[in-house]
């Protein structure tokens, strides 16, 4: 509760010296709303759906685009971290791409796929790919030898030893990857969404630059960022917690 | 008492002829005796000339040196030596988790090339899978091998009751102690019916009356199943307390020093006068091998009389 409180107290004082800013009017009301007209800007934005229709937009992309990149990241980490030829080759190439923002990927999207849906989905697997296949490929080398061992012994084989042990045994070291890769492709989402307006929340905040509306701009910025919040702390967390609780790293709560 | 329900195959082979003792010189003692030269059927378990070396920094390292060994079905065989003598190594090459340079592994006369639940090796650090219960980890053998659902969860009670876990079917592993473990590690490899069961100093970390307490129950369960088994152990009592017979290796490169027959009646314990007598002339053997792997290891002389 002591906690809690600390939160209250702090968000409390935020939020006042943000109304006092607001209401002594040094910067023009559409530089810098009140508040008030931020909330007002909330509700309107999910009274008329247009609010509600740009997260699921949005949501949609993330699944569809994270979704591919786990994939394809597990299966290319697995073969960098079970291959020395390529652990050597493509395990550099991968780290020195993965200082390439993701939004660089936009132009060469826009020129491949045109201004469709798979641009923007190439631009989300681009951001998050990498690094859950560096997670993959770190999971699979930190996992104690001795569960392959114990599973071949027991008689798993390839697909069934992929399956059943080694994807198991490796996921508590790739879930906080697996969390760095929702957070790069929730960050490539919105700026390519910003950047080719076709719906979503990057337009939506593009949108209140457009019609000056700093409200709004606002209204969504706070609107991106609980969604992150929510799915990083809620979704991972648990996810996180339960695992280690599975497994025994954490005492039982 | 020294009935068992099995036959017992007698210990087999001219194991005389590849003993490296000083001199010919056999020592025989009330408990240990010489093993008799006896050509049996087609033993369960054979290595022949078996060989492994490793490519080191400093040139190339022979751990395992022509060991031949030959293990009958149902025999409880224990192979003692001092650490870093090869023996792990050994019971993974029988499990076919690694190859040999040279010479081969015979299980029934055929020769091994990948892991087979025909021989289930249990780890040193037994290897359970956190991310499954106990009944799950029970099972995962027979699900590899595509048992269908309702015999794997009959099998998985039978196996736990076995081992006395029945009522922790739907814990996590690190929910167990030590011991327990063990036995879920046990379950577990029975489970898959093995021929032959490989252990690779399953009990070296348990307390002392946990380890008395599995050694009866490992003997109890070998007299029930039937089983072939390979026991690694650096313990000379353990070794003396459960084998039909004890092969000693030597120090890198491992070789088989010496093998001898235990025919104490059963249930023999740790405690027994007969037991610490046998174990004492094997380890006055074993004593010459830890020398060396002192002295190779810390460059210590003085340690060796």
């Amino acid at each position: 509760m002591k906690r809690f409180a600390r939160h209250a107290v702090f968000y409390a004082v935020l939020i006042g010296a943000w109304v006092l800013l607001a209401a002594l009017k040094i910067w023009p009301p559409y530089l810098f709303p009140a508040p008030k007209g931020v909330v007002e800007a909330l509700w309107a934005g999910f009274a008329d759906h247009s609010f509600w229709i740009a997260i699921a937009i949005s949501m949609k992309r993330m699944l569809i685009g994270y979704g591919v990149s786990v994939v394809l990241g597990m299966i290319l980490g697995l073969g960098v971290a079970s291959n020395k030829f390529l652990e050597e080759t493509m395990g550099g190439l991968l780290v020195s791409l993965q200082s390439l923002p993701s939004i660089c990927w936009l132009p060469l999207a826009v020129l491949w796929f045109g201004l469709t849906e798979k641009a923007i989905l190439f631009v989300v697997v681009m951001g998050s790919l990498l690094s859950v296949t560096i997670a993959m490929e770190d999971g699979r080398k930190q996992m104690p030898k001795i569960y392959g061992m114990a599973g071949r012994n027991l008689g798993a084989k390839g697909l069934q030893l992929f399956w059943y042990v080694l994807l198991p045994a490796s996921l508590p070291y790739i879930v906080s990857g697996l969390k760095q890769g929702w957070a790069f492709a929730w960050r490539s989402l919105i700026s390519g969404e910003m950047i080719f307006v076709s719906l979503g929340l990057g337009q939506l905040l593009m949108m209140g630059r457009d019609l000056n509306d700093m409200s709004q701009v606002l209204a969504v910025m706070i609107l991106i960022i609980s969604i992150g919040y929510v799915v990083d702390g809620l979704v991972f967390k648990t996810v996180e917690r339960r695992l280690q609780h599975k497994w025994g790293l954490l005492p039982a709560a | 008492m020294t009935s068992s329900p099995m036959p017992r195959v007698p210990a087999s082979g001219d194991y005389m002829g590849r003993v490296r003792s000083e001199g010919g010189r056999l020592k025989t003692a009330t408990a240990v005796i010489p093993l008799r030269r006896v050509e049996a059927t087609v033993p369960k378990v054979r290595l022949q000339g078996i060989s492994l070396s490793y490519t080191q920094s400093n040139g190339r390292l022979l751990a395992l040196d022509n060991i031949d060994l030959k293990v009958e079905a149902g025999e409880f065989l224990c192979i003692v030596g001092p650490s870093g003598c090869g023996k792990s190594t050994l019971i993974h090459l029988i499990a076919g988790l690694h190859h040999p340079s040279s010479g081969s592994v015979l299980v029934d006369n055929k020769p091994v090339t990948e892991p087979g639940t025909d021989r289930i090796l249990i780890f040193q650090e037994l290897g359970l899978f956190p991310w499954l219960t106990v009944g799950e980890n029970v099972e995962f053998g027979m699900k590899m091998k595509g048992v269908s659902k309702a015999e794997r969860r009959e099998q998985t009670e039978r196996y736990l009751r076995l081992v006395h876990l029945a009522q922790f079917k739907d814990s996590y592993t690190h929910q167990l102690s030590g011991g327990m473990r063990q036995r879920v590690a046990l379950a577990r490899a029975l489970a898959t019916e093995p021929d032959v069961l490989l252990m690779d100093e399953p009990f070296a970390a348990l307390d002392a009356q946990t380890r008395d307490l599995l050694h009866d129950e490992l003997e109890r369960i070998w007299a029930e199943t039937g089983r072939t088994i390979i026991f690694i152990t650096h313990n000379v009592r353990e070794a003396v307390r459960l084998g039909d017979r004890v092969a000693l290796m030597t120090f890198r490169p491992g070789r088989i020093k010496r093998e001898y027959g235990i025919e104490l009646p059963r249930p023999r314990q740790l405690e027994d006068v007969t037991v610490a007598k046998a174990a004492r002339e094997i380890l006055e053997d074993l004593r010459e091998e830890i020398n060396k792997s002192i002295e190779e290891q810390y460059g210590a002389k003085e340690f060796q009389q």
